[in-house]
């Protein structure tokens, strides 16, 4: 159950930042080169390679070298089914209050707007 | 035989907002006021809704991604305390497979002039059904999702 939490905590953390979100959408088309996965960005290979530590002690992704090539893909059992759906239960719980908060907002602006 | 398995979670999720106990109850028990924040994502298609806001009433949705399969959310309301408390169970399948049995939680706690809210989820989540199709699809929504609700 801890390790269970601690993954999805993992997950979290690793898909917190664009730069690994924009990583994984490019693996996701696809295995590439840790070059390959670092072209698009401004920014130094050992910046990239630290991101890409995150992802792969994340599970999401995972790495391995040929020669002198280190190729990266998507790892697709990284998240069990269940686990994808207690993220999505929880993204959207999320969601969900954001959009409470508008709501309550809204009435609150309507409410001042029939007192005035 | 497809294997069969359970997984157990529980989140929890706290919010601040800048209303008074009563409002934020209203949000919930309100079929209108919830309508309006409580519902599915977007790009999904009709949803069929029902909702009868009393201890031992229920509520159903029943809807999908447009052209997706049809999930179905059944709860029944098992505890409401007005401005206080409200807990509910419910169930879920899609295309008529079980996916998860549920206990969901709303705490309300008067702070300041504002209301802290906590939602508890705790969960059984079924996967005996598992499908390589469907764990794929589900993995791209969930990157979807996650990269929209951290991008804000």
């Amino acid at each position: 159950m801890l390790n269970y939490c601690g993954n999805i905590d993992r997950v979290f953390h690793a898909l917190a930042e664009p730069t690994r979100r924009a990583m994984v959408e490019r693996l996701s088309r696809g295995p590439a080169s840790v070059s390959e996965l670092a072209a698009p960005f401004a920014m130094s290979l050992p910046a990239i390679v630290q991101h890409l530590a995150v992802l792969e002690e994340s599970g999401i992704v995972s790495s391995e070298k040929v020669g002198r090539v280190r190729t990266c893909r998507i790892e697709p059992k990284a998240l069990s089914l269940a686990e994808q759906w207690i993220n999505e239960r929880r993204t959207s719980w999320e969601r969900r209050l954001d959009r409470l908060g508008e709501f309550l907002a809204d009435e609150e602006k309507s409410q001042r707007r029939k007192k005035e | 035989m497809s294997k069969r398995t359970v997984t157990h979670s529980t989140f929890v999720l706290e919010r601040v907002y800048p209303a008074a106990p009563a409002r934020v109850f209203n949000a919930f028990a309100d079929p209108k006021a919830k309508a309006k924040w409580f519902k599915p994502p977007e790009d999904w298609g009709p949803e069929k809704q029902e909702m009868d806001f009393r201890v031992g009433g229920r509520e159903t949705s029943v809807g999908g991604p447009k052209g997706g399969p049809v999930i179905s959310f059944r709860a029944l309301y098992q505890d409401i305390v007005p401005d206080q408390r409200i807990i509910y169970t419910y169930d879920m399948d899609i295309d008529g497979k079980p996916i998860s049995v549920s206990l969901a939680t709303i705490e309300l706690k008067a702070e300041g002039s504002g209301t802290r809210l906590m939602l508890t989820e705790q969960g059984a989540y079924l996967d005996g059904f598992d499908d390589p199709s469907v764990r794929e699809k589900g993995k791209k929504d969930l990157l979807d999702a996650l990269g929209r609700s951290l991008a804000g």
